[in-house]
C-alpha cells in the first residue's frame, strides 16, 4: 500500500470512528421520548373499579423538567410523584377514570366547536364537584382530545384574579387549580394520539408553536393494553 | 476499427422489424391495461367526481401504455441486436449517423400531437365543475342546479365541519346525502391544511383567510375516508376521519340531531362566515 | 496570510506540523467560525424590547440563531482566507488567480483555486451528505414498516423526513455540476482554468457550510415542514427552523454563483475552434442548468429572507390576519422549485447523451435536437410551477394554462429520449457499468416522466397531489435520473480524475442491486399513493401495511447496494489502486487527451478543435452516391 493509500485509510478510519459517535448521538435523538406511565390498577376490568389516571396542566414548566422551561405542560402522577410525560398506557375494555388538576390560566378556544364535552361514559365532566356538558370556550385553558376515540375534555381555567397561583411544576393542591374528573370506556388495543386544542403557547404563531407541536408537552399517545 | 458491411437490406429489417413489434405489443397490451386496470382503477365511483378521474386514469394509462412500450421495447431490441459482439480485441464501430430529419419530425408532431390532445381533454374535464378540486374563492365553473353548502375547517389537528343551512351547526363528522351536490367551501384557521376525501375524489387546500370551493356529488352510499394532504405539523399524517354518504332523509335527521346534541355550543360559535380569523390572530399572548 | 506571501515551496518533512497548522485552512476557519457564531448568538441574546417579548414567552431567540449562524459563516469563510485576496487588492498588491495549487493532498482542505480540485473537493463533500441523507431515508422507511408511530416521536420523525429531502434537494442540485462540471468542463472546451476559480472555491465552502448548518438543526429541536418549507406552519415552528433557512439561503447562494460562473467560462473561455456547434453535449446541459440556476436561485434567497424576517422581527409577509398571505410563499418557492427539479435533470440529461456515444462507438444521434430540448426544458419550466398548487385554491381559470405547459414540457423531454434511442440504433454497445448506469436512466426516467403526465393532468392531480405517487415520481426523476448518472459519471470518470479504475465486479454488482432494489422501492409506491396514502406520515391504514413492508425492505436492500459501492470505493481507490490504462473506454472526447494526473495548467498549449467529440462510427454512403465519406447531414 502506498504512502497515499495509508493516508487515505487512516483519514477514512478517523472519519468512520467520528461517523459512528455522530450516528449513536442521533439515533438517541430520534428515539428519544417521554416515558410511558401507565394508569393505575391496569388490569382489564369490566364494570369494576376500573384504571385511575391522574394529571396536571401547568402554565410553565419549569427549569426542573425541561430546558424550556416557559413551555405550557401536562404532567402525570405516577407513585406519588410528578413525572413530565404525556404517553399514557390504559387497559383495553375498561372504565378508565381520569382527573386532571388544572393550574393554568385561561386562553381561549380558538374553535369554540371544541368546548363540548364529548366521549365520556355519561357525556358529562365533572368541574370541582359540578357536572356539566360544555363550558365557556373563552374560559377555556386546555383541552384533552383523543379525535381517534371521540373524547373531548374541554378544561376551563383558574381565573385570573385568583390567588396562589402555581407558578412553575410540579404544582400542589394547595395552589389555585380546578378539578375536572371523567370516565372513559376503552375498547380495543391500540396507540392512539391525543393533543389539546387550545392555542395555550404563548408567543408562537396562533398560539399552536412550541409545546402545542412537541410531544411530552400538550400532546401525547393514549397507549390501550 | 473493424468496418462492417451494411447491406441495405439488413436495414430495412431493423426498423420495420422493431415497428412490427411494438404495433403488435401495444396492440395486445393496451386493451388489457385498460380494461383489467380501468374497472379497478383508484379513487372508485363514489361520486361523479370520482368516476370522472377514473375514465381520466383509464385514458392516460391507455395512452401512456404504448409509449412505455415503444421505449421499453426499443431499449430490450438495442440490448439484443445493437450490442457488441462478445470477445475479440478491436472494439467495432457502429454507422456515423448523426441524425434523421424524417425521424425527427415524425416525433415531434406525434408527441405534440399526443400532450396537446391530452392538455385538451384534461381541460374539458375541468369544465365541467373543477373535477373534485378546490377552486378557490370564486370557481371558473360551479356545478349546475341545487348545491348543498358545507364547510369544511381544518385546524391543527383535526376537521370540523358547518352546514349554515342547518343554523351553522358544527360537527365533527362529515354526512354528506347521496345523489345531491354538495358545495363544500374549505378553509384553514391556522396554517395550510389539505382536505381530501379518497372516495368522493375531491382534493382542496385549506388556507388560512381563504374560502377554497370545490363542488361533489356522492353517488353511492357509503363510508369515505378524509386525510388531511398538506403537511401541517406533527399530527398531519393523524388527521384522518371517516364520512360518510347517506340517504338524504337519514341526512337530514342527523343534521338536526347534531344541532340538538350541540346546542349548548351554538350560543358560542362565530356566525357562519367563509373565512375566520380566530384569536390569537398573530402570536399568542 | 500565507496564500500570497509565500515564499519558495518549503522543504516537505523539515517543517514542524503546527506550524503548518497556522494560516488560513480549515482548522482556522472552524475556529473562527465557532467564534463568529457565539458572537452571532450573543448579539442576538442583546434585542430586548416590548416588541421582542415572545421570545422570552417561547424561551427561543431566533433572531440570535441567525445571526449565530451568520456569524459562523462568516468567520468560517474568513478562515479559509477568502477575504484576504480581496483585501490584498485594496491594498493595491497585484492580481493573482492561483491559491494553494502546488501543495499536495494538503490543498483539498481548504481554498484551493484549481478547478480540478475543486471538483474532487465536491465529490467526497457531497458523497458525504448524500450518505446522510440516504440513511434518514432508511430511518424513514424504518417507522414505515408499522402503521402505528413505533419507532421515533412524531416530532423526530418529520424533521427526519425534512433532513431527508431538504438535504438532498439541498445538496444533490450540485451533484453533477459540482464535481463533473467543475473538473471537465474548462477540460472540455480547451480552458486552463473556470472564469472565477476563487469563487467556484467559494460555492462549494459554502455549501459545506450550509450542510453543517443544517445538520444542526437536531440541537434545536428539528423542523417539521419538510424540505418545501410552507407557511405559517414555517414560522410557527421552533428554533430548528432556522437551520433550515440559513441552509438554503446559503444552497442558493452556492448555486447561483456556480451557475454564474459555468455560464461565463463556457461563454468566455471556449479555445479556438470550440464554436457552439461543436460543445460537447454535456456542456451544453450545463450551460442550460446554469441558466436555470441564476434565474431560480435568487427567488428562493428572496422567499427564505421573507420567511427569516417573519420568524425573527415579525413582518406579515405570509401571515393572513396581518395583511399576508400564505400563498405569496407557496408560489415564490415553486417558481424556485420547479426550475429546482430541472437543475436536477437536466446535468441526468448531458451525462447520457455524452457517455452513450462513446459505448455505442457512434456520434451522438440528434445533437441540435438534444440541444432544443434541453433550451425548450429551460425555457418552458419557468412557466409551469402552479401545477405543484393546483388544488390549493389558485384562480381556477389559471388551470387550464398550467396543465397545457405543463404537458408541453414533455415534448422537449421526449427529444432526448429520441436521441438516446437514435445513439443507440445499430450501435455496437458495450454494457461497461457507465453504460449500463446510463441504461438504468433511460428506464427510470420514462417511468418517471410517464408519471408526471399523469401528475400535470389536473383532474387525475386532483386524487394524486400530495399523496406517494408524487414522492414515487420524482424519486423515479430524481433519484433513478440525476442518482443513476451520477454514478455513472462517476465509475466513467474515475480513471481520469484518480488514474485507478472501479473493480468492475463490485460495480456490476452495485448496479444490479441498485437497479432492482430501487424499482422495487418505487414502483409500488404509485400503487400507494393511488390507495390513498398521504406524504410525510408516520401512520397509514393498516391494509397498506404490507406493501408499506416490501418497499421498506426493498429500501434497506438499496442501503446495502450503497455499502458494496463504498467497499469499493475503499477497494479501489484506497488499497488496491490498481492503475488504470490512458483511456480504458476509448472515448475520443478532449480530456482523455490529457495526461493523467491533469496537469494544473490542464494544456501545455492551448488546443485548437477542429471536430466535436463525437468522432466515431464508420462512415455511411450518402444514398445514391457511390462514395464513402463524410456522415449525412440532418444532425
Amino acid at each position: 500500500m502506498s504512502v497515499l493509500a495509508k493516508k487515505l485509510l487512516g483519514i477514512g478510519v478517523g472519519v468512520a470512528v467520528v461517523a459512528a459517535l455522530i450516528a449513536l448521538y442521533v439515533a438517541t435523538w430520534a428515539t428519544s421520548a417521554p416515558p410511558t406511565v401507565s394508569a393505575v390498577g391496569g388490569q382489564v376490568v369490566t364494570g369494576g373499579a376500573g384504571a385511575q389516571l391522574t394529571l396536571q396542566t401547568v402554565a410553565a414548566i419549569g427549569p426542573k423538567y425541561s430546558t424550556h422551561p416557559d413551555w405550557v405542560s401536562y404532567l402525570v402522577l405516577e407513585k406519588g410523584k410528578w413525572v413530565h410525560s404525556t404517553v399514557y398506557k390504559v387497559p383495553a375494555n375498561s372504565l378508565v377514570h381520569v382527573t386532571i388538576l388544572q393550574y393554568d390560566g385561561d386562553s381561549g378556544l380558538r374553535n369554540p366547536f371544541l368546548s363540548a364535552v364529548q366521549g365520556t361514559t355519561n357525556g358529562t365532566e365533572t368541574v370541582d364537584g359540578k357536572p356539566i356538558r360544555g363550558i365557556d370556550p373563552e374560559e377555556a385553558s386546555h383541552t384533552f382530545v383523543v379525535p381517534q376515540l371521540g373524547i373531548f375534555i374541554p378544561l376551563p381555567g383558574v381565573p385570573e384574579e385568583a390567588k396562589n397561583q402555581c407558578e412553575f411544576a410540579p404544582c400542589m393542591l394547595a395552589q389555585a387549580h380546578r378539578t375536572i374528573t371523567f370516565t372513559i370506556r376503552t375498547g380495543k388495543k391500540g396507540r392512539y394520539r391525543w393533543q389539546c386544542f387550545v392555542p395555550c403557547a404563548a408567543g408562537w404563531i396562533d398560539g399552536f408553536g412550541g409545546p402545542m407541536q412537541t410531544l411530552g408537552y400538550m400532546d401525547g399517545f393514549l397507549e390501550v393494553t | 476499427m473493424a468496418v462492417e458491411p451494411h447491406p441495405a437490406a439488413g436495414e430495412r429489417n431493423h426498423a420495420h422489424r422493431f415497428i412490427a413489434i411494438w404495433i403488435v405489443a401495444s396492440l395486445i397490451a393496451t386493451p388489457l391495461v385498460v380494461l383489467l386496470i380501468g374497472p379497478i382503477m383508484p379513487p372508485g365511483n363514489g361520486s361523479t367526481q370520482a368516476s370522472g378521474h377514473v375514465t381520466d386514469n383509464t385514458v392516460l394509462i391507455g395512452m401512456a401504455t404504448p409509449v412505455l412500450l415503444l421505449v421499453l421495447i426499443y431499449l430490450i431490441y438495442a440490448i439484443v441486436y445493437f450490442r457488441a459482439p462478445k470477445g475479440g480485441e478491436a472494439i467495432l464501430e457502429g454507422p456515423a449517423v448523426r441524425g434523421n430529419s424524417g425521424v425527427q419530425s415524425t416525433w415531434i408532431v406525434i408527441t405534440s400531437i399526443l400532450v396537446l390532445a391530452l392538455a385538451v381533454y384534461g381541460t374539458v374535464r375541468l369544465l365541467e365543475d373543477g373535477a373534485g378540486s378546490g377552486q378557490g374563492p370564486s370557481p371558473a365553473w360551479p356545478a349546475s342546479g341545487k348545491k348543498l353548502p358545507v364547510q369544511v375547517i381544518a385546524q391543527e389537528w383535526a376537521f370540523t365541519y358547518r352546514y349554515p343551512t342547518f343554523g351553522g351547526v358544527e360537527t365533527d363528522h362529515l354526512v354528506l346525502p347521496v345523489n345531491q351536490t354538495a358545495e363544500l367551501h374549505v378553509t384553514s384557521l391556522d396554517v395550510i391544511h389539505s382536505f381530501w376525501a379518497y372516495q368522493l375524489g375531491v382534493k382542496a387546500d385549506a388556507n388560512p383567510n381563504v374560502d377554497n370551493v370545490v363542488f361533489v356529488k356522492p353517488t353511492r352510499t357509503q363510508t369515505f375516508e378524509v386525510r388531511c394532504a398538506e403537511l401541517c405539523g406533527i399530527w398531519h399524517g393523524f388527521m384522518s376521519d371517516h364520512g360518510r354518504v347517506v340517504q338524504p332523509a337519514v341526512f337530514e335527521a342527523w343534521a338536526r340531531e347534531q344541532q340538538k346534541r350541540f346546542a349548548g355550543t351554538a350560543k358560542y360559535l362565530p356566525p357562519y362566515s367563509t373565512k375566520y380569523v380566530p384569536e390569537p390572530a398573530r402570536r399568542a399572548e | 496570510m500565507s496564500a500570497v506571501a509565500e515564499p519558495a515551496t518549503p522543504i516537505p518533512g523539515h517543517r514542524p506540523l503546527w506550524r503548518g497548522l497556522i494560516g488560513f485552512n480549515l482548522l482556522t476557519a472552524v475556529i473562527l467560525g465557532v467564534a463568529g457564531y457565539y458572537i452571532g448568538w450573543f448579539i442576538g441574546h442583546q434585542v430586548k424590547g416590548p416588541s421582542f417579548e415572545f421570545t422570552e414567552a417561547t424561551d427561543e431567540n431566533d433572531i440570535a440563531l441567525m445571526l449565530a449562524y451568520a456569524g459562523g459563516v462568516v468567520g468560517f469563510l474568513v478562515g479559509l482566507g477568502f477575504v484576504n485576496y480581496p483585501v490584498a487588492r485594496m491594498f493595491g498588491r497585484p492580481p493573482s488567480l492561483r491559491e494553494k495549487e502546488q501543495e499536495g493532498v494538503g490543498r483539498y482542505f481548504g481554498l484551493c483555486t484549481d478547478h480540478k480540485v475543486v471538483g474532487v473537493q465536491y465529490l467526497v463533500g457531497i458523497g458525504v451528505f448524500f450518505f446522510i441523507a440516504g440513511l434518514n431515508a432508511m430511518l424513514i422507511r424504518t417507522e414505515l414498516l408499522h402503521p402505528v408511530p413505533t419507532a421515533f416521536g412524531p416530532n423526530q420523525y418529520l424533521s427526519l423526513v425534512g433532513m431527508h429531502g431538504t438535504m438532498m434537494m439541498g445538496m444533490m442540485t450540485s451533484g453533477i455540476l459540482g464535481p463533473f462540471a467543475n473538473y471537465f468542463v474548462p477540460i472540455m472546451i480547451g480552458a486552463r482554468r473556470m472564469a472565477f476559480p476563487r469563487i467556484e472555491a467559494l460555492t462549494f465552502w459554502l455549501l459545506m457550510a450550509a450542510g453543517f448548518i443544517l445538520t444542526s438543526t437536531i440541537f434545536f429541536g428539528g423542523f417539521p415542514t419538510g424540505w418545501t418549507g410552507y407557511q405559517p406552519l414555517n414560522e410557527q415552528a421552533v428554533m430548528g427552523m432556522d437551520s433550515y433557512i440559513c441552509f438554503f439561503a446559503l444552497v442558493g447562494l452556492s448555486m447561483a454563483l456556480l451557475g454564474m460562473n459555468m455560464i461565463a467560462t463556457i461563454v468566455a473561455h471556449r479555445a479556438p475552434g470550440m464554436t457552439w456547434s461543436r460543445l460537447p453535449i454535456f456542456v451544453w446541459s450545463v450551460f442550460a442548468t446554469s441558466l436555470l440556476m441564476v434565474l431560480a436561485a435568487p427567488m428562493l434567497i428572496a422567499a427564505l429572507l421573507m420567511a427569516a424576517l417573519d420568524r425573527t422581527i415579525n413582518t406579515g409577509f405570509f401571515i393572513a390576519s396581518s395583511g399576508g398571505s400564505p400563498y405569496l410563499f407557496e408560489n415564490l418557492f415553486w417558481f424556485f422549485g420547479h426550475p429546482e427539479v430541472y437543475i436536477l435533470a437536466l446535468p441526468g440529461f448531458g451525462i447520457v447523451l455524452e457517455l452513450m456515444p462513446v459505448f455505442a462507438r457512434k456520434p451522438l444521434w440528434g445533437y441540435r435536437l438534444a440541444i432544443a430540448g434541453m433550451l425548450g426544458v429551460t425555457l418552458l419550466s419557468f412557466l409551469v410551477w402552479q401545477h405543484h398548487l393546483f388544488v390549493s385554491g389558485i384562480n381556477a381559470a389559471l388551470r387550464p394554462f398550467y396543465m397545457l405547459s405543463t404537458e408541453i414540457i414533455s415534448i422537449p423531454t421526449g427529444f432526448i429520449f429520441l436521441c438516446v434511442m437514435g445513439t443507440l440504433w445499430k450501435a455496437r454497445t458495450r454494457f461497461t457499468v457507465p453504460m449500463l448506469f446510463c441504461m438504468g436512466w433511460t428506464f427510470n426516467f420514462l417511468i418517471g416522466g410517464l408519471s408526471g403526465v399523469f401528475l400535470s393532468d389536473t383532474p387525475s392531480d386532483t386524487d394524486t397531489h400530495g399523496s406517494f405517487f408524487v414522492m414515487a415520481h420524482f424519486h423515479y426523476t430524481i433519484m433513478g435520473g440525476l442518482i443513476f448518472t451520477f454514478f455513472a459519471a462517476i465509475y466513467y470518470w474515475t480513471p481520469k480524475m484518480f488514474g485507478v479504475i472501479f473493480n468492475e465486479r463490485l460495480a456490476k454488482i452495485h448496479f444490479w442491486s441498485l437497479f432492482i432494489a430501487f424499482n422495487s422501492t418505487f414502483m409500488p409506491l404509485f400503487v400507494l399513493g393511488m390507495k390513498g396514502m398521504p406524504r410525510r406520515v408516520s401512520t397509514y391504514a393498516p391494509n397498506l401495511q404490507g406493501l408499506n413492508v416490501w418497499v421498506s425492505v426493498s429500501a434497506f436492500v438499496i442501503g446495502l447496494s450503497m455499502l458494496v459501492f463504498i467497499a469499493n470505493v475503499l477497494y479501489s481507490l484506497v488499497l488496491a489502486r490498481i492503475p488504470a490504462e490512458r483511456n480504458p473506454w476509448g472515448a475520443r472526447s478532449i480530456e482523455w487527451e490529457v495526461p493523467t494526473p491533469v496537469p494544473v495548467n490542464n494544456f501545455d498549449t492551448l488546443p485548437r478543435f477542429d471536430s466535436d467529440p463525437y468522432q466515431y462510427g464508420t462512415p455511411v454512403p450518402a444514398r445514391g452516391s457511390g462514395a464513402l465519406g463524410t456522415a449525412p447531414a440532418g444532425g
